[in-house]
């Protein structure tokens, strides 16, 4: 999941833009680079569900039983 | 009576104060009698003003003093009073003022709650000895956790509270169930053995180890020191839940953290999207608001640019140098004129003596010039006579013969 890297990056490029070192290009690309990052995040959050899997224990070997809901 | 000779010079003598050192610095180095657990009798209980606790421990034998320091007489679970049955543990130490020994109390437990209890305590306090329960020994919990671990009873309310809540809090996250029976004989090699399974997954970045209430021979298991040691060992930062609010097990202490219920676990395992959409839709803003400060800023150059004279008045640059080209212009031409005049008076002089050199003007004045095939006469001497001459005068040409030539040898 690069969720939380996206979220990262944004607080990054906020803090970039904050510190206001960059040339006029630059700034413009960091910016636009945050609102795709922030859209991004949107649409996970809206389309997220919880997944659950279960551990099968068999002789000590592990099974993944995936049973979304 | 005692005679100075009796005693020999070699005898040490102590005074009071080097005995009573003595005896503590014995009394201390003692390995046993730095950590006992003691039981008895509470009497002679007094509470100074101090904040501190003395009473002394008895039974039917003998009694010992013991003294209870402000700090843990303040976190007691249960009030100290006369006559009341306890089991105290702490390490004997000798207050040299008065000269006795007693029991420094580090901890107190009722007495008669059975052998669990007792159990309870001594690992407790063993593990604590360790430094199981240390803070430097807590993993931090992750900020956004990808997969938690849950370990618990795949049936019953406690699951079920734990994806509730995940679900609501944080649905991004993986949940993977670590079915462990958490009741009973096989319940503590199970737990260990989940925590291990947990261990060996990849990409798990928490544990949730959770129990719903019970009593406490039914969260038994989170008392054993296998447990404890295995939570200890995990790599994997653990958040223990374990029955409710007021009960505390050895698994609690050991946890990287502790939550009062499962739903609890649940709520401190993971952020809130709710608030990571408010603090997108703050970003969002601050960097539209960041950015749009950015390109006033860029903007700053360009119009100190064009409020500078040569793109505001574009013209008076040019019209100070065309007053310069006229004025350039106007001593040319005084200078030229000048210059032109003195050549003028130059040209003047210069004519003048060559009017002077003119041969029209000697005619002028009268005096004629002789020439003879082509050539002016200066002197007669190569003339003769009838031969042909002609003389130029300053108006008209005389052409003539010539009758008689004198030679004059001197010039004139």
């Amino acid at each position: 999941m690069v969720f939380e890297k996206n979220l990262e990056k944004i607080e990054e490029i906020v803090r970039d833009l904050e510190e206001g070192g960059l040339p006029l290009n630059k700034s413009v690309e960091k910016f636009e680079e945050g609102v795709k990052l922030i859209k991004e995040c949107y649409k996970e959050i809206e389309n997220a569900e919880l997944k659950v899997e279960t551990i099968v224990k068999d002789n000590s070997d592990v099974i993944n039983e995936t049973n979304k809901k | 009576m005692l005679k100075n000779d009796d005693i020999s010079l070699n005898q040490h003598i102590f005074t009071v104060g080097e005995l009573t050192k003595h005896i503590k610095d014995l009394l201390r180095s003692d390995e046993k009698l730095n950590n006992i657990f003691v039981k008895g009798e509470i009497s002679n209980l007094t509470k100074p003003s101090s904040g501190h606790t003395y009473f002394t421990l008895k039974d039917e034998e003998s009694q010992i003093k013991c003294s209870l320091f402000k700090r843990l007489s303040e976190n007691l679970k249960f009030e100290l009073e006369h006559g009341l049955k306890i089991i105290v543990i702490g390490k004997i130490d000798v207050y040299e003022p008065y000269g006795y020994y007693n029991i420094v109390v580090e901890d107190v437990q009722p007495d008669g709650l059975g052998a669990l209890n007792l159990a309870f305590m001594q690992l407790k306090n063993k593990l604590e000895k360790e430094g199981l329960f240390s803070k430097e020994h807590k993993k931090s919990l992750p900020k956004f956790p990808k997969t938690i671990a849950i370990i618990t009873s795949p049936t019953g309310a406690v699951i079920q509270d734990i994806k509730n809540v995940l679900r609501r809090r944080y649905p991004l996250v993986k949940v993977l169930i670590i079915p462990t029976p958490v009741q009973g004989k096989e319940a503590t090699p199970n737990i260990v053995n989940s925590i291990k399974i947990a261990n060996k997954t990849p990409n798990i970045d928490l544990i949730i180890l959770a129990r719903g209430g019970g009593s406490l021979e039914d969260l038994w298991c989170f008392n054993e020191e296998s447990v404890a040691r295995a939570i200890f060992d995990s790599k994997i930062p653990i958040i223990s839940a374990i029955g409710h609010e007021t009960d505390f097990t050895i698994a609690d202490f050991v946890a990287d953290k502790r939550a009062e219920t499962p739903s609890v676990a649940a709520e401190i395992s993971v952020p809130d999207i709710k608030e990571i959409i408010f603090n997108l839709s703050y970003l969002l803003k601050k960097s539209s608001r960041l950015i749009r400060i950015i390109l006033e800023k860029n903007k700053i150059p360009l119009k100190q640019a064009l409020n500078r004279p040569v793109f505001r008045r574009p013209y008076d640059k040019i019209n100070s140098y065309s007053i310069k080209v006229d004025d350039l212009n106007s001593s040319l031409s005084k200078n030229f004129k000048r210059y032109t005049e003195n050549r003028k008076k130059v040209l003047e002089k210069v004519h003048d003596k060559l009017d002077i050199l003119n041969p029209k003007s000697v005619l002028k004045r009268g005096y004629s010039i002789v020439v003879k095939d082509n050539k002016t006469v200066k002197d007669s001497v190569n003339l003769k006579v009838e031969e042909d001459i002609s003389i130029i005068l300053f108006k008209g040409k005389i052409d003539a013969k010539i009758k008689r030539v004198v030679e004059d040898k001197n010039g004139i």
